[in-house]
C-alpha cells in the first residue's frame, strides 16, 4: 500500500516528463555531440540516452537515472523538502537555486532515497549536473550525510551516483565543511561493515571527487565521463603544457589504478546488482 | 623590518622617521630623545590602530607574508625531540608535507604540516607548500602509525592549495585527498589541527578534520583561494580582496560562525614580528586542547570528530515537497 502512494506521487519514475523533453532541444531528433550522427529523441532515450551510433553517454537527470537503475515501485524518496539558504549573502544565489528547482523539480542538486536494484534493498543518493553544475553546498552534503546515515542505520548498502562540478562557491566554508561531513558519516558506515559504491558520471571533479566519490569499497565510472581533482585549464597554466587528450577521463583513470571499473551504461544495473549479490554472502 | 604591508605604510612611516632620528643622534652627539619618545607614542599608537582594524584582505597579506612563520620553525619552538619521517612507501616523499615523532611538554606526539619555502629555491624543493597525492598518503602513514602506538597528532595547515598537475592527477590527488579525510574520521588518537598561514580547500582539509581546529589570527581558511573565488564568482581574479571581503576566510569569522574551536591570538602585526612569542600563544592553545582530548576514550574521539562535522551546515526545511507533479 504505502509503496503504491510513493510510486503514484513519484511519477516521474515512469513517464517522460517534461524535463525530459528539455533535455533533447530538438525535439524530435537530436544529434550526438561527439559523432555527429542523427537519431531520434525515442530511439534516444530507449537507448538510455546513449548514441546508437558510437556509445556517447549523454547526460540523464537524477530522475532518469534513477529509472534506469531502481526497480519500479520501489523509490522512496527522502530529504526532499531540505531548503537551500544564503549564508554569505550572495546577491541573485536564492534566485539561481529557485530556477534550478523550477528546471529540474528537484529541491537541490543531489537526490536522496531508498530503493531496490533488482530486488537488493539499497539507500542511494543521485547527483545531477543540471542543477548548479551538481555543486555542493550545505544541502547537498546533508542529504547525502543523512541518506549515509539512513543506509547506516538500517544496516544497508549505500549507493552514489555522482555528478558534479565541485564545491559550491556561493557558500563558501560551509561547502568545504560537507567533505568533512559525508566523510564522517562514511566512516561510520564502514566501521558498520557495510556496502559503499561509488558510480561516478560525468562531470566529477574538484570537491566531489576528492572526497565520497573516491573512496568506495568500489569505484565505478560511465565511459568518458570527466573525472579529476583539478580542472584542465588550471593544470595547463600551472605546468605550462598541453595534455593529453584522454586526460582525466574514465579510461584514463582506470588505467591510473584509481577505478574498479568502467561500466557502459546498459550494463549498470546488472553490474550493481552483481556486487550486492555478492555481498549478501552467496546463500542462493 | 623586512617586507613592510601596504596596510601597515602609516606605521612603516614613523618607523623608519624614529629609526632616522637614532642614527641622527648617535651620529652628531644631539639630544633628540623627547621627539623619540614623542613619535614612540605615536607609533603606539598608529600601530594600535593599524593593526585593531585589519581587514579581510590585510590579513591575507600577512598571511603571505614571506618571513611568516612556517611549519618547521614552529616545530623547533613547541616540541622536542623531533624526528622527521620521510616517505609515504608508496611512491616516494613530498616534502610540501612534513612530519615525524616528537615530544610536547615531555609527552610522545606524531606532527605533520604542509610545509613551504621563505625563498625561490626551498620553494622549488617544497613545491610552494602545495603536496602531491604522496604527501597525503605519508600523512595518513604517520597518522596511523600514531594510532597504532597511541599518541596525539597535530597538524599545522598551511598551503595554497593540493598541487593541480598532470603528475598529482595520474597518482590519485582525489583519492589521497577523499581517503585522508575517512581516516581521520575514524582516527582514535587526538588530533589537533592548526592553521598556520593559508588553509586552500580540499588541500588544506586533507589534514585538517580534526577534533579541535584552531587558527590563527591573522590565517585564512576558505573553500578556494580568494584569487579563485574572484575568478569563478566574478570572471576577474583581479577582485580577490572583494572575495576576501564575502568569504568569511578569516579566523575572526570562522570563530563566529563556529567552524574553528578557537582563534589564537597573532603577535601584534603578524606572527613573523616576534616568532618565539607566537609559539608560545599556540603552545598554549595546544595544550589545553590536549589536556582535553587526552581525557577521552577512543570511542569518544571518534565520536566526537562525527558530532562536530555533523552540525556544519546551513539549511532550512519547508513542510510540502516540492515541484513534482
Ligand atoms: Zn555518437
Amino acid at each position: 500500500m504505502l509503496k503504491d502512494l510513493f510510486a503514484k506521487k513519484r511519477k516521474y519514475a515512469t513517464i517522460p516528463s517534461d524535463r525530459m523533453k528539455q533535455e533533447v532541444p530538438e525535439g524530435l531528433m537530436t544529434k550526438c555531440p561527439e559523432c555527429k550522427s542523427i537519431m531520434t529523441t525515442k530511439e534516444l532515450n530507449k537507448a538510455h540516452k546513449v548514441c546508437v551510433s558510437c556509445d556517447h553517454h549523454f547526460r540523464m537527470t537524477a530522475q532518469e537515472r534513477i529509472q534506469l537503475i531502481i526497480d519500479q515501485g520501489t523509490f522512496r524518496e527522502i530529504n526532499q523538502d531540505m531548503k537551500t539558504e544564503n549564508p554569505l549573502d550572495f546577491p541573485d544565489y536564492l534566485d539561481r537555486i529557485d530556477k534550478d528547482r523550477a528546471k529540474t523539480g528537484m529541491n537541490e542538486a543531489v537526490m536522496t532515497g531508498h530503493g531496490e536494484v533488482e530486488g537488493n534493498p539499497i539507500v542511494f543518493a543521485v547527483m545531477d549536473a543540471h542543477f548548479r553544475m551538481g555543486s555542493m553546498g550545505s544541502v547537498v552534503g546533508e542529504k547525502i550525510t543523512r541518506a549515509i546515515e539512513a543506509a547506516t542505520e538500517e544496516r544497508k548498502p549505500f549507493i552514489i551516483f555522482t555528478a558534479s562540478g565541485g564545491a559550491r562557491m556561493q557558500e563558501g566554508i560551509l561547502s568545504l565543511m560537507q567533505m568533512a561531513k559525508t566523510s564522517v558519516a562514511l566512516r561510520r558506515h564502514h566501521e558498520a561493515g557495510l556496502l559503499f559504491i561509488s558510480v561516478m558520471t560525468h562531470p566529477t571533479t574538484g570537491g566531489v571527487s576528492a572526497s565520497f566519490a573516491s573512496v568506495g569499497d568500489y569505484n565505478f565510472a560511465e565511459p568518458k565521463a570527466l573525472i579529476g581533482f583539478a580542472g584542465r585549464r588550471i593544470i595547463e597554466q600551472t605546468i605550462r603544457q598541453e595534455l593529453p587528450e584522454d586526460f582525466q577521463t574514465a579510461e584514463f583513470l582506470l588505467k591510473h589504478g584509481q577505478l574498479d571499473a568502467v561500466v557502459h551504461r546498459k550494463k549498470m544495473k546488472a553490474t550493481l546488482a552483481n556486487v550486492l549479490d555478492i555481498h549478501k554472502g552467496g546463500e542462493e | 623590518m623586512v617586507g613592510e604591508l601596504e596596510f601597515e605604510r602609516p606605521a612603516k612611516e614613523l618607523r623608519d622617521k624614529i629609526a632616522e632620528l637614532k642614527s641622527f643622534m648617535d651620529e652628531k652627539g644631539i639630544d633628540l630623545s623627547d621627539e623619540v619618545e614623542r613619535l614612540e607614542e605615536r607609533l603606539a599608537k598608529v600601530e594600535k590602530e593599524v593593526y585593531g582594524k585589519m581587514t579581510p584582505w590585510d590579513r591575507v597579506q600577512v598571511a603571505r607574508h614571506p618571513e611568516r612563520p612556517t611549519t618547521l620553525d614552529y616545530i623547533s619552538m613547541l616540541f622536542t625531540d623531533f624526528l622527521e619521517l620521510h616517505g609515504d612507501r608508496l611512491y616516494g616523499d613530498d616534502e610540501a608535507i612534513v612530519g615525524g615523532i616528537a615530544k610536547f611538554h615531555g609527552k610522545p606526539v606524531t606532527v605533520i604540516g604542509h610545509q613551504r619555502g621563505k625563498d625561490t629555491k626551498e620553494n622549488l624543493r617544497r613545491n610552494f607548500g602545495m603536496p602531491h597525492p604522496e604527501g597525503y598518503r605519508k600523512a595518513l602513514r604517520l597518522m596511523k602509525q600514531a594510532e597504532k602506538f597511541n599518541r596525539p597528532v597535530v597538524c599545522l595547515l598551511d598551503t595554497k592549495g593540493a598541487y593541480p598537475g598532470m603528475s598529482a592527477e595520474e597518482r590519485g590527488q582525489s583519492e589521497a585527498i577523499a581517503r585522508n579525510l575517512v581516516e581521520m574520521a575514524g582516527l582514535t588518537v587526538p588530533l589537533v589541527c592548526i592553521i598556520i598561514g593559508e588553509g586552500a580547500s580540499g588541500g588544506a582539509l586533507a589534514i585538517g578534520v580534526g577534533n579541535h581546529v584552531h587558527m590563527l589570527e591573522n590565517s585564512w581558511y576558505s573553500v578556494i583561494s580568494p584569487e579563485g573565488a574572484a575568478a569563478l564568482l566574478w570572471k576577474d581574479s583581479g577582485q580577490a580582496k572583494r572575495a576576501a571581503d564575502t568569504m568569511k576566510i578569516t579566523a575572526p569569522d570562522l570563530n563566529e560562525m563556529g567552524i574553528i574551536d578557537k582563534m589564537i591570538p597573532e603577535v601584534e602585526g603578524g606572527a613573523h614580528r616576534d616568532v618565539k612569542k607566537q609559539a608560545e600563544y599556540i603552545e598554549e592553545a595546544l595544550q589545553k586542547s590536549l589536556d582535553e582530548l587526552s581525557e577521552m576514550s577512543e570511542e569518544e574521539l571518534v565520536a566526537h570528530r562525527y558530532e562536530k562535522y555533523k552540525k556544519i551546515g546551513q539549511y532550512t526545511f519547508e513542510n510540502d515537497s516540492i515541484g513534482v507533479k
